[in-house]
Parts: C-alpha cells; structure tokens; sequence
C-alpha cells in the first residue's frame, strides 16, 4: 500500500467508525426518499417522468446538502490534526504533505460517493419499483445528477481544506467553513438577483454566466437543471437554459476545475505551513 | 566510510524575531545516546523537527544518517516520539500501531511485536480511550520503534512513565544503542538522564551552551567536588582545620560534615582525611550532578 493509500483507508475507517458515513447516507436517503414519495404532486399531468421530477428535487436538495456535508467532513482535517498534536507525528513519517491532503480528500470523496450513491440510489430504486420502468433518458440525467453531486461536494471538500489550513484554531476554521456555505450557498444568489433587478438590461449576459461560474453551487445548478429535456422543463428552467452559451460539456470542465482548484490551493498553503 | 547519525553545523532558525535556534553544531555518531536538555523554549523541539525536516533551517546544515532530513525520513529510518502523543480515542491500539507500520511499508506483524515489547500485549485489543497516560505514552514509544529505525528522537519520552517501564524504556533504549542506532532524548528528568546517555548538550536562548558527557561538562563547569565524611572519635572542627585551606565546611547534617573543595583537590583532600585514621569512619564523595551542572550552565539565560 502507498502512504497515499494507507492515509485515506485510515481516513475512511475513522470515518466509518464516527458514524460519519451513515449519517451522510442515511441523512441523503431520507431526504431523497421523501422528496421521491410526497414531491410528485406537483407533477400533475405534464408528463414530465417520475425520476426527472426525483432529478429536479434532488438537486436542489443537493445544492443545500452537499456543501454541508462536505463542508463539515473537511474543515478540521488539517488544523485538527495540528490542533491535536497528531499532524506533528504523521509528518515524521515518510508520508509527503501532498499525500496527506489527498489521502484524506480520496477518503472524503468516498463517503460522499457512498452517501450519494446510497441515499440517492434508494429513492430512484424504490420509484422504479413501484411505477413504470424509467426510460434512458431519465436514467442518464439521475447518473449525471450523482456525479455531478460528488463533483459539488469535492469542490466544497477543497474549500473547507483551504480554511482548514488557513486557521490556526478549530473553531476557526468552523466559523469561517459556516461562512462559506452562507456566501456561495445562500448569499451569493441573492446578490446576483439583487443586481439583476436593479440593473437589468444594463448587465450583458456573458457577464452574468461569468458570475454564475464563480460559485460552483450555480454551476451545479446549470449543469442538472438548464441543460435542455424534460429535467429543465420540470425545473422551470428551459428559458434560462436557452439563454445560456455554455454547452454542458463546458459546465462540466467548470464543475471539475472547481473540484480540483480549492484542493491544490489547500496543498500549496499546506506545504508553506509550520506544524 | 561511516557518516555520524547526525551532524547539524552552524544552523540557524527564527520564528519572526524569535531565535529559536542560533548557530548550533552537534554531531551524534551511531550507537550514541544524546541527551538534549534545556529550559521549555530552549529549542528541543525546533531542533526536532528540523531533524524531520518538518522545519527547514534559515542557515546552515542539516545530515541525517549521510542523507538530507527529507530523504532520510523518506527512507523511514527515523523513529520520532513527540512531546504529547495523541490518537484517535476509538482506535484499538494495534490498529493505531498498524497505521503506522503501514505508513513505514512494514507488516503488521512488526507492530504486534513492538506492542509486546512495551508490554502492551495484553491491552492490544482496547481502545485507546481506556489506556492511561502510561499506556499511550508506551503505545507511542512503540510506534517511534517500529521497523528499528537508525536513528530515534524523543521527546520528553519519559513523562507519565511509572517506574517499572520507566526501567524497561531505558532498557529498550540501550538495546537500540547497542544495535547501533542513534538516540537523541530531550528530557526535564536530569537524574535520569545522568545515568542513560552518553553525552549531554544543554540549550539555552536557542544556543548550545555546554556539550559532552557528564565529566568533560563537570571539568569545564568547575563546579566543586563535594565530600560527605562521618567523623569518628575526633571532632568535626578538626576534619575542617585538617582539609583547610583546599577544603571548606558547606554543612553539618547529623554526624556528618558536608565538604566543598575543587575538583584538583579532591585526592589531596582525601589523603588527609585518610590521615586523621580512626578519627574519620566515612567519606563519600559526591561529584556534582547534573541538575547542579544545568543550573550552572543556563543560569541567568532566558529560555
């Protein structure tokens, strides 16, 4: 086993022991089991699939959700550790720092893939079972809803790193993962939609799909509910997908470069820290 | 050709405007057990973690077993225990153990034995939430010799230790020694240290004020030689007057006197208490100890 390897099987184990994995999975599967259940009302008779409407749901679930989730499995990873005096004793062995970080981001990313795959996977399994066979369609959507879900909850693992090596102190690091989610989940919407009222038309498009690019939670957004099917009609969201320049090959390069960014800046902060 | 296990040569580290190290050279060569002993901030653990290449120097150099730190810690032939060790409280301790084994690329059998080693073979299984301080300092010093690495850095190593493993840890030390590995022990327990190392390097205000064994550093302290003699029939005046001018009376406790003369001086001295024949029943000499030669040293030095 690599030290790379060894880091993040020690991670997850840890992780499956302080219940983390089951919270995460048993937290999504509620969730995604009672938005698949009591959220097909509003359906009606558009013939919009059941599993679509699951999609539409589950992402907005998902924008609220994943960052939590990985924002609260990230943010103590490294000031914790120095905190606890345990980082001072993982440096002392032939383990580099770049293998911490990623040790840890692979496990990270593991219970999140669990959690997805499992809350997820449940509330499209238990729908498929109980009405008419989903089409290819529906199943590629609620596939790309799963991985780009993973792909949110990386980013915010990046992030929560990063605070995790900028702070010195635990509670820190917590308040200022709490500010993130705040700003790129709730506020930073707002904002967008404050400047849009008041300036309209003054604002070019391209300037406001620039925006939108900067929070990986709107580029999320885009990239489940804007781009073109039954899932953009279902969320209301076909206008705004017609509109929109970038292809979905272009958000997804966007939602991966956010997944990756964060991380390497976590890494190279890491390595200039003393411990 | 042998390289020592450690050569740091006029090697410097500040955090902002703190020296925490200051143009040290110190060198350990393989079997050597080094005492490292200072005041809290005198730069034990600075000079630690520069041998883990943790810390990079500001100036000079740094070799460990031939190699740079990091390729030495790289190689795993460096077995470190910090000053607090902490682990995951739901851990068993051979799953602690085993982590650390693999991190070194060895089996985990290596870390079943080294849990019997310091005697925690019984408590392997438990977690390490139900081990007292004594038993996770142990499961940390088995963890800084998995793999019998070449070169063994502890700090405080001793702290919560109860006598008996206290015992075994010095044993196992020795061993290590004699196998030929380096030892650097940073410690507060001088007495115990007297004993256990080879040599000692004391630090003070991020210099290195005095280094060598216990006589080289006694030698150039000069601190004087102290004699306790238990008079016989003849009275304790006259053991004074005999050993004068060389000698001088620090103390009377019970029957016996207490006597401050220098080093030089202490067979002379002697002689002539041998003289007094009957006159004197006992004479022990106390050479002064480490704790004494430590105050001396770093007295009037800010950490």
């Amino acid at each position: 086993m690599t030290p790379l390897a060894v880091v993040a099987w020690q991670e997850f184990r840890n992780d499956l022991r302080n219940r983390w994995v089951l919270a995460a999975t048993g937290l999504l599967a509620i969730f995604a089991l009672a938005l698949a259940f009591l959220g097909g009302a509003p359906a009606g008779t558009t013939g919009v699939g059941r599993i679509d409407l699951l999609v539409v749901s589950l992402a907005s679930l998902s924008i609220f959700l994943i960052p939590l989730l990985a924002l609260l499995l990230s943010y103590d990873s490294i000031v914790g550790e120095v905190e606890r005096g345990t980082m001072l004793l993982l440096l002392a062995y032939p383990v580099s720092r770049a293998e911490i970080v990623a040790g840890k981001f692979l496990a990270h990313l593991g219970i999140l893939l669990v959690a997805v795959t499992v809350g997820f996977g449940s509330a499209a399994a238990a729908l498929a079972f109980t009405g008419d066979a989903p089409g290819t369609a529906e199943w590629a959507a609620f596939l790309r809803l799963c991985i780009t879900s993973v792909a949110l909850g990386a980013s915010f693992l990046g992030l929560g790193y990063l605070a995790s090596t900028m702070v010195t102190e635990r509670a820190t690091a917590a308040g200022l993962a709490l500010g993130v989610w705040l700003l790129l989940v709730i506020v930073f919407d707002l904002v967008l939609l404050a400047a849009l009222v008041a300036f309209g038309s003054d604002i070019p498009p391209a300037a406001v799909e620039a925006a939108l690019m900067l929070n990986p939670a709107d580029v999320f957004r885009l990239a489940n509910l804007a781009v073109g099917g039954n899932v953009s009609e279902a969320a209301g969201m076909v206008g705004i997908g017609a509109e929109l320049r970038l292809p979905a090959s272009a958000l997804n390069g966007v939602l991966a470069l956010w997944a990756i960014l964060p991380l390497a800046g976590a890494w190279l902060l890491f390595r200039r820290r003393e411990v | 050709m042998t390289h020592p296990s450690l050569a740091l040569t006029g090697v410097s580290k500040s955090y902002g405007s703190v020296h925490a190290l200051n143009d040290i050279s110190l060198q350990a060569s393989a079997g050597e057990r080094l005492a490292l002993v200072g005041h809290n901030g005198a730069g034990k653990t600075t000079l630690f973690k520069l041998l883990l290449s943790i810390l990079r120097p500001d100036r000079g150099e740094i070799q460990v077993l031939g190699k740079s730190p990091q390729a030495a810690r790289a190689a795993g032939s460096i077995g470190f225990l910090p000053e607090t060790i902490a682990f995951d409280p739901a851990m068993r301790g051979i799953e602690a153990l085993r982590f650390w084994a693999r991190l070194k690329g060895l089996p985990g059998s290596v870390a079943e034995e080294a849990m019997e080693k310091v005697g925690l073979g019984e408590a392997k299984r438990r977690p390490v939430r139900s081990y007292s301080k004594g038993m996770r300092q142990r499961l940390g010093f088995a963890q800084a010799i998995l793999g019998d690495p070449h070169l063994l850095l502890l700090d405080e190593p001793t702290t919560g230790l109860d006598p008996a493993f206290r015992r075994i840890f010095y044993d196992l030390i020795r061993e290590r020694a004699e196998a030929g590995a380096s030892v650097v022990i940073s410690s507060h327990a001088l007495s115990e240290l007297e004993a256990e190392t080879d040599r000692i390097a004391i630090l003070g205000g991020g210099r290195l004020l005095a280094l060598g064994s216990l006589d080289e550093i006694r030698r150039e302290v000069r601190l004087p030689v102290m004699l306790r003699v238990v008079p016989g029939p003849c009275r304790s005046s006259d053991i004074a007057a005999t050993v004068a001018p060389e000698a001088s009376v620090t103390r009377r406790s019970g029957e016996a006197v207490e006597l401050a003369c220098e080093p030089e001086a202490k067979m002379a001295v002697i002689r002539r208490l041998a003289g007094l024949g009957e006159g004197v029943k006992d004479i022990e000499v106390l050479p002064p100890s480490l704790d004494a030669i430590y105050a001396q040293v770093t007295a009037g030095r800010a950490p």
